[in-house]
């Protein structure tokens, strides 16, 4: 992260870490609003696994344990993937979730630094195709809510100690996952969008979430640990798409605004793909990746089988990270190529 | 003059190199094809059927069986023509052996195990393209006699199918959180009874079940394998003691 003339020393990895955190408070605080203060003890669960797999991972490795797991590292990866997660979510499921996250996707590939895929998108999308239904079932925010629930119910309901209530009776379909199937039942956008989950941009309540998502991003950029590259591109590309696709046909294809403000399109412009390890370099190659995250992530919206699509996107992009690093080498001074 | 030269055929320079062989030793051919040079776990040959049809023991097991069977047959087959076989046109040969044989199993199999036949569908004829019944047949059956050629042949499959019902038992108890399903298709209606639920109310694991969860466990099991003979290296002296993912 030091650059150059090096007149101040580069943060540590904890410092960037502990920074990221706090960039995710406000969306915290914001989903604890919408949907209620469940999210916290998913939040808490999945640090506590996160915690254990890294300390067990780094015996077994023979790594000193703890510098590595005071790093922080292993956590933002936790908070990170329980951010992706329903905030209703049964803690077998987040278990299991950051287990792979941090064991498999991180430590067997040799720790931090290491990675080739985003740890918390490969815990997620190992959710997502393994328990699609749990997945994509969101608890409705608390104001659309038929029956509100406690603290203590969804604590309940997390940890499964009562089943006073099921998942159908407090979830509904998400504004990208509702949009899909209607779409293809012949309504149009403008009709589909008069649903109680459509907000003014994107999801009710979600946009809450989107917004302090937005704030948590800006605070990264002014702190300069992320570029403009990725965000900017990421998002300009999503816009791009979906707004050709508007102007041909608005009936068929959502706003691009409502493509931006839905799913995780700002949580992975400023928090997903914004990964060091498993992202490119290059400026010329953070736009090339960022760029293809979108358009990925607009295909699988549209046309894939999954409401959102940008953890596969992702993953998919992250594998084209060597050659896209190995393309976009800048010219060394001085040397003709 | 030009007799006698024709005499010395490559043939019978490699009749005289088998039998200027060591004897064979039966018990290292078995060890070979069960731990030693498994071919699921050291060769990794053979990875179609390994990766695909493991989704269950039974079939994984079943499949297993029948290469096994074909490479018996085959490497047994091949031995006594060995001599008579010019090296130049060897691999059609024995690509058609091969195939004959397999498709007098999937024959069999499609009358008398129709159940288990539907299941397993192309992958019985596609034994025929798995690498490691030619991979046994040129470089053993090429070489050696019948009896040794037909043990080897069996061995090297049945431990491959020691890995296929090993795999696909442990995909199934995590996908399904049940063992032995599918077996009514082998033995009949009256053995689904032995079907056993290990894990009661399972929501079910995808992932295992799809492709990544053969990969993952594949990679599991033959780290497993490999740290089984370290620890044994280790214990004779060869190795220095390791943790199992020290060298990562």
């Amino acid at each position: 992260m030091n650059r150059s003339p090096y007149l101040s020393s580069a943060p540590s990895v904890s410092v960037i870490m502990v920074k990221v955190m706090l960039a995710l408070v406000p969306a915290i605080a914001a989903y604890v609003w919408v949907f209620g203060a469940g999210i916290l003890a998913v939040l808490a669960l999945a640090s506590i696994t996160a915690l254990l797999c890294e300390a067990l991972m780094l015996k077994l490795r023979d790594r000193p344990i703890k510098p590595f797991l005071m790093d922080g590292s292993a956590l933002l990866t936790a908070w990170l993937l329980a951010l992706s997660l329903p905030p209703l979510a049964p803690w077998w499921l987040v278990v299991v979730g950051t287990f792979f996250s941090i064991v498999i996707a991180k430590q067997l590939y040799g720790g931090l630094g290491y990675n080739p895929f985003n740890p918390a998108m490969v815990g997620y999308a190992v959710l997502l195709i393994s328990f699609p239904m749990i997945m994509t079932h969101w608890p409705a925010p608390l104001e659309l809510a038929e029956a509100k629930l406690s603290f203590a119910n969804q604590l309940q309901y997390i940890f499964g100690t009562s089943d006073s209530f099921s998942l159908d009776a407090v979830s509904m379909a998400t504004p990208l996952d509702y949009l899909k199937t209607q779409l293809t039942l012949h309504h149009t956008v403008q009709q589909v969008s008069l649903a109680p989950q459509f907000g003014m941009l994107g999801a009710k309540g979600g946009e809450l979430v989107v917004a302090a998502y937005l704030l948590g991003g800006l605070y990264l950029l002014q702190q300069r640990l992320i570029t403009w590259h990725l965000p900017m591109a990421f998002l300009s590309v999503l816009a791009l798409m979906a707004g050709a696709f508007y102007l041909l046909d608005p009936a068929h294809f959502a706003h691009p605004l409502f493509h931006l403000f839905t799913g995780a399109s700002i949580f992975g412009a400023f928090f997903i793909i914004t990964d060091p390890v498993s992202g490119p370099t290059t400026p010329k190659g953070k736009l090339v990746f960022a760029a293809g995250i979108a358009l990925l992530t607009y295909l699988i919206r549209v046309y894939g089988g999954y409401p959102d699509g940008v953890a596969f996107s992702v993953l998919l992009m992250n594998m084209c990270v060597p050659l896209i690093d190995a393309w976009t080498q800048p010219r060394v001074f001085g040397h003709v190529k | 003059m030009s007799e006698v030269n024709q005499d010395i055929t490559p043939e019978v320079v490699q009749e005289a190199e088998v039998k200027a062989q060591p004897k064979i030793l039966y018990g290292e051919i078995v060890e070979n094809g069960l731990w030693k040079q498994n071919p699921g776990l050291v060769q990794l040959l053979g990875l179609c059927p390994t990766l695909a049809m493991t989704i269950s023991l039974v079939n994984g097991f079943s499949l297993g069986v029948m290469t096994a069977i074909v490479m018996a047959a085959s490497n047994a087959s091949v031995a006594p023509i060995r001599q008579w076989v010019p090296s130049e046109i060897r691999i059609p040969v024995f690509i058609l052996i091969v195939a004959a044989l397999v498709t007098m199993i999937d024959l069999s199999m499609h009358a008398y195990l129709q159940g288990l036949h539907s299941v397993l569908g192309i992958f019985i004829p596609l034994i025929v393209t798995n690498c490691i019944v030619l991979a046994r047949v040129e470089a053993f059956a090429a070489k050696n006699p019948v009896v040794p050629s037909a043990l080897d042949g069996f061995m090297m499959g049945f431990g491959l199918a020691l890995v296929l019902a090993t795999l696909g038992g442990i995909r199934e108890i995590v996908g399904k959180g049940t063992l032995f399903s599918g077996i009514d298709l082998v033995f009949g209606p009256s053995a689904k009874s032995m079907i056993l639920t290990v894990i009661p109310d399972y929501h079910g694991f995808l992932l295992a079940i799809l492709p990544p969860g053969a990969f993952i466990g594949l990679a599991a099991l033959i780290a497993t394998r490999n740290w089984m003979s370290q620890r044994k290296a280790a214990r004779d002296g060869a190795l220095p003691v390791s943790t199992p993912l020290a060298a990562l």
